[in-house]
């Protein structure tokens, strides 16, 4: 055996530099970072926030420059198991734009609370880079690794404060779920290399056509089960609540945000390429996890005073919208479908984001994370009354702003289907609109029509950062919101699709 | 569908003109209220006086086609245009729109709701103003829900944030409602896009293509549609949440959603649903022309068992979308001539109600019809106002509302397309008993408020109610008659419902062309 391989001529591949440079830029500053935070003095550790900023933006300019330049997609590397395409591309934008948002608005919060400022920005670096990996990835090897990359860290970001009880809590309980959620997948994915031979994604689309035997549907199912732990869909989401009420608010940000988009990019990869062949299989344990999703994740939301708890729920089921085009992607609305997951991604990003970003902002006045605390915001605060009211009418889905064309969409992929389960799904989501309406509404109701609590109208002022990150994220809300071109021109995917021959 | 395309700047300028007055005002500090309401009165005036230029520029022999068209590329990927035309059924409400804006404009300057802050009310009737004017000038289906959903956040927090005690509750429910019938709304409209071979959402093609889809498969889009349009206008059984969010909104929120905001369904039946879905609309026209004539009833029995004056005025708005509904769904070119008269007319009639009604809260603190009385001898001018309304609303010939009612009513005598004569009749005698109850709730309205003597605790002069304990409230009783600002505000109204009531053609001309145009087209769809 191994004399036979010695044999071979070994020859060393081509590798493009170009086309994995962003990961290599993120390689670079993880090192960079780590070593800085050895020799720098504690009281200049603010440096290293602005350095991990840089670091996400730089790593943004060879991104910039494959999409500009590489017109043909790059997958000689690696024998097509790690894809440079327009796909990959966008995904690695949001990727990195949402961890230098997050650098954004975790700096203060680090700064003051005196933690552990250098490690936190390397891992979050390196989840980053996990996501970054996966957007790439088209293999069960390179989705697992990119996965654990990403979650690994994140599972001691959630508990980064350290001497309360909740954020360990929120760090243990995310770290176990995990965990047997990655079990989970991984066994999935064994069954599938076992009955396929392959981990390429796209061989094993093409072993998985016609009749499915046994052990295929399982691994089917266990795949799907292990990311729906990923993108906390119900009955999968246990962990979400309490891991986002306790960990560090920006890390939950992140989570919700970043984390979570993460792992429906490994989903649609392996559906759109893997497991296209199984849609009978998959198509309605999906159906059925979305309309739960998203009706559970309502129903609970309805009733939540804590505002990240609240907003935790309605990322959960915001996470049904999301799921609800893949239900029907088998059923001949494949492109539209993926179209529409990925324009949801993007323009929730933005929203969620910027909610997170207001909340962080007033929680440095109140100290509290109840909704009651948000009574007469628009009184002493009315820009972050404002850009709240924005970011929550585009999470209710109010046109024109930001997630209406992305609940368009899904509503469009399950319509384009045509089949009366999609047509009973989209009624169910039409509900779920108006219930989701309602507790956002709450909110907006604290902000502009509750008088302050403690009558205490000192104005807040955030740190420049802070707005910052606000002024992105409502620039994304509003302007994808009115001229939605902008983004659903790289959504148009033939290459993700192309290699289905759709 | 035919167009012409003239002056092709002119609608985006007045759908958006109202935008840079928000620019303005949001860097005029909020202290600074004088200035806002500067800005305010100047942009609507000027977003006005387009809109008047757009009347002059309008080719009133041709109301038939889309003017000012235009069509340019917006969200290419899902097929949809930036198309925006005008013609005779859309030019009315549009223009209407833009009036009323400024009027109420013009009325906040001395009329501020109890919690202040002008800046931000303001900002948002200007955005109104926007969602409002873009909703008539739409004729891309996505395009048209995005407009139609801009009017949706402002109006929640006009009511939330300025109305009376239970504001809340009122805006909530407006909220939740409208927003359940829009979410069924897009479906449908997705429903209809796909069905037609996902070509286009513009509307031209919709009517073309529409027009070939299965029966069955039309009746269920119309019913999608269905739920999104009479949650607007509001129809039985979905009015309820209009007596709360009008008895709860603030003056200004009351006249515009009187005025426009319910339109915004009638237009969209008339312009959306039964062109595009003609099998549809004949499927369902008498269950529509069924609950409108419960509307009327049901709407006319609700007025007769109210105290409160807005509540009353707003269980009438009931009645009389009621009638417009009848029109509409007798599908025959006079009963929709009548439902688009019907819907300028009751937007001028009932605005101009909901302005006095706010006056008088204004100047008694109190709508409790048991407590007014004596109107016309403590403030003579505005208890003629009340009247000449009244009677406007409750149909006199010579005055808009006769000409709403009366046709829709008659036009029930002989529905189109083959549909039950002897139901359509009945519902014409039914509705027609409607009138006689509309008579009888706004004259006793009127014979309590403004007749008999005064009421001794609002005497002149007295600073504390005699009653005070149904009212905590100590406010000084200051009546005053019809102030400048009110004059200037309302005189259009008047003016307007006596020339639309004495000569009624001059509307009628500018639609008839384009509604027989739109009849026709549902004639050729049904086969």
């Amino acid at each position: 055996m191994i004399s036979s391989l010695l044999a071979q001529a070994w020859t060393a591949p081509t590798i493009d530099w170009h086309a994995i440079a962003p990961e290599l830029v993120l390689i670079a500053g993880i090192n960079l970072v780590l070593l800085i935070d050895l020799w720098l003095d504690e009281s200049k550790k603010w440096a290293m926030a602005t350095l991990t900023g840089f670091v996400m933006l730089g790593a943004v300019i060879p991104v910039v420059t494959l999409a500009v330049l590489g017109g043909d997609v790059r997958d000689a590397i690696f024998d097509g198991r790690y894809v440079v395409d327009e796909y990959a591309l966008i995904l690695k934008a949001l990727f990195l734009l949402v961890g230098y948002v997050v650098v954004l608005l975790s700096q203060n919060e680090l700064e003051e609370g005196g933690y552990y400022q250098g490690e936190f920005y390397v891992l979050m670096l390196v989840s980053v880079l996990g996501m970054v990996m996966m957007a790439s990835s088209r293999d069960l090897l390179s989705v697992f690794v990119a996965l654990e990359l990403l979650s690994i860290p994140a599972y001691m970001m959630a508990a980064w404060r350290k001497r309360d009880v909740k954020s360990n809590e929120a760090g243990v309980k995310y770290y176990l779920l995990g965990v047997f959620a990655s079990g989970v997948l991984l066994y999935g994915m064994s069954f599938l290399y076992g009955t396929t031979g392959s981990t390429k994604l796209t061989e094993i689309g093409a072993a998985l056509s016609g009749d499915l035997t046994g052990m295929q549907v399982l691994a089917v199912v266990f795949v799907v089960a292990g990311f729906a732990f990923k993108i906390s869909a119900v009955p999968f989401h246990t962990w979400a609540p309490d891991t986002y009420e306790g960990a560090p608010t920006p890390v939950t940000a992140f989570l919700s945000v970043a984390s979570k988009s993460a792992g429906f990019v490994a989903l649609l990869t392996v559906l759109y390429l893997g497991l296209y062949g199984a849609d009978e299989v998959h198509g309605p344990f999906i159906w059925a996890m979305a309309a739960l999703t998203m009706t559970v994740g309502n129903m609970v939301a309805l009733r939540q005073t804590n505002i990240v708890r609240m907003l935790a729920y309605s990322s959960v089921s915001q996470g049904g919208f999301i799921l609800m085009p893949l239900a029907v992607m088998g059923t001949g609305a494949a492109e539209s479908s993926l179209r529409a997951v990925v324009i949801y991604l993007l323009i929730y990003a933005f929203s969620n984001l910027g909610a997170f970003a207001v909340i962080i902002a007033v929680a440095r006045k109140t100290r509290s994370g109840e909704i009651s605390s948000f009574g007469g915001l628009i009184t002493y605060a009315p820009g972050l009354g404002v850009l709240m009211t924005i970011f929550l009418a585009s999470l209710a889905g109010i046109p024109p702003l930001g997630i209406w064309i992305a609940k368009l969409q899904a509503f469009k992929a399950l319509i384009d289907a045509g089949s009366s389960s999609a047509y009973v799904l989209a009624i169910i989501a039409a509900v779920n609109t108006v219930i989701a309406a309602g507790y956002y509404m709450r909110v907006l109701r604290q902000i502009w029509m509750s008088p302050v609590p403690d009558g205490d109208t000192t104005p807040v002022s955030p740190p420049s950062s802070i707005w910052l990150a606000l002024g992105i994220t409502a620039g994304g809300t509003v302007v994808l919101g009115i001229l939605p071109g902008l983004v659903l021109r790289f959504a148009d995917l033939p290459d993700l699709t192309g290699a289905l021959g759709l | 569908m035919q167009t012409i395309t003239n002056d092709t700047w002119l609608l985006t300028v007045g759908t958006f003109l109202p935008l840079v007055g928000v620019l303005l005002m949001m860097f005029v500090p909020a202290s600074e209220e004088k200035t806002h309401k500067q800005i305010g009165i100047l942009t609507s005036a000027v977003t006005a006086a387009v809109g008047v230029y757009t009347l002059l520029r309008f080719d009133f022999d041709q109301s038939e086609k889309l003017q000012f068209f235009v069509d340019s590329e917006w969200i290419t990927v899902i097929k949809s245009n930036y198309t925006i035309g005008l013609d005779g059924i859309s030019l009315p409400l549009y223009f209407l729109s833009m009036v009323v804006t400024l009027l109420v404009m013009i009325y906040t300057w001395d009329n501020m709701p109890d919690a202040g802050n002008p800046k931000s009310f303001i900002i948002l009737m200007l955005v109104l103003q926007v969602g409002m004017a873009g909703s008539f000038i739409a004729q891309d289906l996505i395009l048209f829900f995005v407009f139609f959903e801009v009017v949706l956040l402002p109006m929640y927090f006009m009511i939330g944030v300025w109305g009376g005690d239970d504001r809340q509750y009122a805006s909530l429910k407006f909220f939740l409602y409208t927003m359940f019938g829009s979410a069924l709304m897009l479906v449908a409209f997705l429903a209809l896009f796909f069905q037609t071979g996902a070509a286009s959402f513009s509307f031209a093609h919709l009517m073309e293509a529409g027009a070939l889809i299965d029966r069955d498969v039309q009746i269920w889009i119309f019913a999608g549609m269905f739920v999104g349009f009479a949650v607007k206008v509001p129809m039985f059984p979905f009015h309820t949440w209009l007596p709360d969010a009008h008895t709860q909104a603030p003056t200004q929120g009351s006249v515009i959603l009187a005025a426009i905001l319910l339109k915004l369904g009638t237009y969209g039946f008339v312009r959306i649903a039964i062109p595009m879905l003609p099998q549809g609309a004949k499927a369902w026209a008498p269950v529509i022309g069924i609950l409108a004539v419960i509307g009327i009833i049901y709407g006319a029995l609700g007025c007769l068992a109210q105290t409160d004056m807005k509540r009353l005025i707003a269980f009438s708005s009931v009645a009389h979308m009621g009638f417009v509904m009848l029109g509409i769904s007798t599908l025959t070119d006079f009963g929709i001539n009548a439902a688009l008269f019907g819907m300028v007319a009751h937007g001028l009639i009932t605005g101009m109600l909901f302005f006095v009604a706010g006056s008088v809260k204004h100047r008694y603190h109190t709508l409790e019809i048991s407590r007014l009385s004596g109107m016309l001898i403590q403030m003579p001018r505005l208890g003629w106002i009340l009247g000449f309304a009244a009677m406007a609303s409750l149909g006199l010939p010579g005055l808009a509302g006769f000409w709403g009612e009366f046709p829709a009513i008659l036009s029930a005598y002989n529905p189109n397309f083959g549909l039950s004569e002897a139901l359509f009749r009945t519902l014409m005698v039914v509705a027609a008993i409607g009138t006689v109850f509309a008579a009888a709730y706004l004259l006793w309205l009127y014979q309590r408020t403004a007749f008999g003597r005064p009421n001794p605790e609002f005497e002149q002069g007295a600073h504390h109610p005699v009653g005070a304990g149904v009212n905590d409230e100590h406010h000084d009783v200051d009546l005053h008659d019809v102030t400048k600002i009110e004059w200037i505000a309302w005189t259009p109204f008047l003016i307007a419902i006596v020339v639309f009531g004495v000569y009624p053609q001059l509307m009628f001309g500018v639609m008839d062309p384009a509604v027989s145009l739109l009849i026709e087209r549902v004639g050729a769809g049904i086969p």
